[in-house]
């Protein structure tokens, strides 16, 4: 305690150090200055936002069938829901299993390893309007599958793949090695030893990266557009189009006639956006605190 | 019994892991598929360099195009990087660990929202602003790089920041032996010694700029016509694409795709570009 007594310097202390060298108080300055900026951006949007957005906010706008004259942003939710769904479904176990694969199987440094990391690395890179694109070439078009929530979903789950590989993977890793030790010492076989041990002690990780996905595919447009295509109705099934929040958002403000109820959907989607992000980082904690 | 199980296992795990390799081969086969061909109907030089894009007439040239991706995505530098970085180096070397806890979850927030939230912001405040001073018309590259300069913050942060904290801390502890104030001790000894991690972090931020479609659609304007200066409107390739595929049939058709095509090039040398500063930060 008392070194730290010494160490610290009075106010007095300090303006006199930066009196001598004002290139350190500059520089001080200037780095406050962006931390102040890139915060006071963000509190400024939000806050925008909702004050702009909440008086529209109305039991017409939650009318369960959509009209030019309500325009309810109900079914849009339940789009949104049905394709966070039918995406999750496809991609979380493909991506917990590779992850598997890659952390409890592979053999550090072989080929296919590299190829897979290679591979997963551009996928996280391409834009989402690309992942549009071939979407639409390949469920839309090739496949004959038309403008559906199927399509949508099959483009997004491929889009947010790397993204539960990677955080899948850091929970398997962050597992000790003692754990696995314990289960083979105890005779248990490899398989068992991943379903019961190594990934349930992982589950806090596991889901804060689904959750990250989950954000992903709430606010995805481009993507979206030229494969689940913009009817504004709940489809019958998932071979029908539907548009999501993200996308009737986009109309709206694209039409310009509603933009009131633009405002509205803006404040729907942070709403969402921030709540699945205070999860995600509540999961996340848990996982450090456990450690 | 168990073996066989277990080897059943093991083979579906493999193939799981083979989704990305797979799913990397489609989008390359059918992008190429679909685009090249346009490209070499249309004449390479004249689909790259020529200055007109009129689907009506038959004329496909997507230089505008390219230089307006550019030109935003220069702007988005140069509005988001110094502001990034900065916020970096404060979060890594100047924040008090409560304000961190606060301040974190912020820009982990900024990269949450969604596109057309910050396109819709852009269309409500920054086009009004700029046009208060253009005789109303807001629509500009100046709107569009302000907008993405924003939008690529917490990629810059995230990255930046991480490689300032890798840096081993005898650096700073050598600068102020030598009588360096803390400030001088960051920016001098710290900062270079994380230079190739930050331009890993400024390569990755280009990628996102260049790839952006739905928030710079909203901003920028949308005219097919060569850059004109930073007040005047411009469209980048992703917004070619989104903004005329829904009615557009054959070679337009495939002029998009093949517009397409040449952003998935953009993106994929810069994610090479990306991964080789990556390794040699390793």
């Amino acid at each position: 305690m008392g070194g730290e007594r010494i160490n610290k310097r009075g106010l007095r202390q300090r303006a006199k150090e930066y009196a001598a060298s004002p290139l350190s108080l500059f520089l001080l300055l200037l780095v406050i200055a962006g931390a102040v900026v890139t915060l006071s951006v963000l509190i400024f949007l939000i806050v925008y936002i909702l004050i702009k957005g909440i008086p529209y906010i109305t039991p017409d706008l939650f009318a369960l069938e959509y009209n030019s004259e309500n325009v309810s942003l109900f079914p849009a939710m339940v789009n949104t829901v049905t394709m966070t769904m039918l995406a999750l479904v496809i991609a979380a176990p493909l991506g917990i299993f590779s992850a598997i694969y890659l952390t409890e199987y592979a053999k550090r440094g072989s080929r296919v390893v590299e190829l897979i990391r290679l591979t997963t690395e551009t996928l996280s890179g391409i834009p989402s309007i690309v992942y549009g694109l071939f979407g639409m070439l390949f469920f839309v078009t090739a496949l004959r599958w038309g403008y559906s929530m199927l399509a949508g979903a099959l483009t997004l789950s491929i889009m947010i793949l790397p993204l539960i590989m990677r955080t899948t993977e850091e929970a398997l890793k962050a597992v000790p090695d003692s754990y696995r030790e314990g289960s083979f010492g105890l005779g248990a076989g490899k398989l068992r030893t991943v379903f019961r041990i190594v990934l349930p002690s992982a589950v806090p990780g596991i889901l804060a990266g689904i959750i990250l996905a989950t954000g992903r595919i709430v606010g995805e447009t481009a993507a979206l557009m030229y494969t689940a295509g913009t009817v504004a109705d709940i489809p019958d099934s998932v071979m029908d189009s539907g548009r999501t929040l993200a996308v009737h958002m986009y109309a709206l403000s694209n039409e310009g006639l509603h933009v009131g109820q633009a405002y509205a959907t803006a404040v729907v989607l942070l709403v969402i956006v921030i709540a699945i992000n205070w999860v995600s980082s509540f999961l996340a904690g848990r996982i450090a605190k456990g450690r | 019994m168990k073996k066989l199980g277990e080897q059943v296992m093991r083979i579906v795990f493999f193939a799981a892991a083979c989704a990305s390799i797979l799913a990397v081969v489609l989008i390359c086969v059918f992008l190429f598929a679909n685009g090249l061909p346009a490209i070499a109907e249309i004449g390479v030089f004249d689909f790259l360099l020529g200055q007109k894009w009129k689907p009506s007439n038959d004329i496909y040239g997507i230089l505008p195009m390219i230089l307006g991706s550019i030109y935003v995505t220069a702007g988005a530098v140069i509005v988001g990087v110094p502001i990034g970085i900065l916020t970096a180096i404060f979060m890594a070397k100047f924040c008090p660990k409560g304000l961190y806890r606060f301040l974190k979850p912020a820009t982990e927030l900024l990269a949450g929202i969604p596109s057309v939230v910050y396109g819709f912001f852009g269309l409500v405040v920054i086009v009004p602003i700029i046009g208060r001073f253009n005789d109303g018309n807001g629509s500009s590259i100046l709107a569009a790089s302000l907008l993405l300069g924003i939008m690529i913050l917490p990629t810059i942060i995230g990255v930046s920041e991480s490689a300032i904290r890798a840096v081993p801390e005898s650096y700073y502890e050598g600068g102020r032996a030598l009588g360096a104030s803390h400030e001088r001790s960051v920016f001098f000894a710290t900062l270079p010694a994380a230079s190739s991690g930050i331009l890993a972090a400024v390569v990755l931020g280009i990628g996102r700029a260049i790839g952006e479609t739905m928030a710079v659609i909203m901003v920028a304007g949308n005219h097919a016509r060569m850059p004109a200066g930073i007040l005047k409107g411009i469209r980048t390739l992703t917004a070619n694409i989104v903004m005329e595929m829904g009615y557009a049939a054959d070679l337009h058709r495939e002029a998009l795709i093949a517009t397409g095509v040449v952003l998935f090039v953009f993106i994929l040398m810069i994610n090479l570009l990306f991964s080789v500063l990556k390794r040699r930060v390793n």
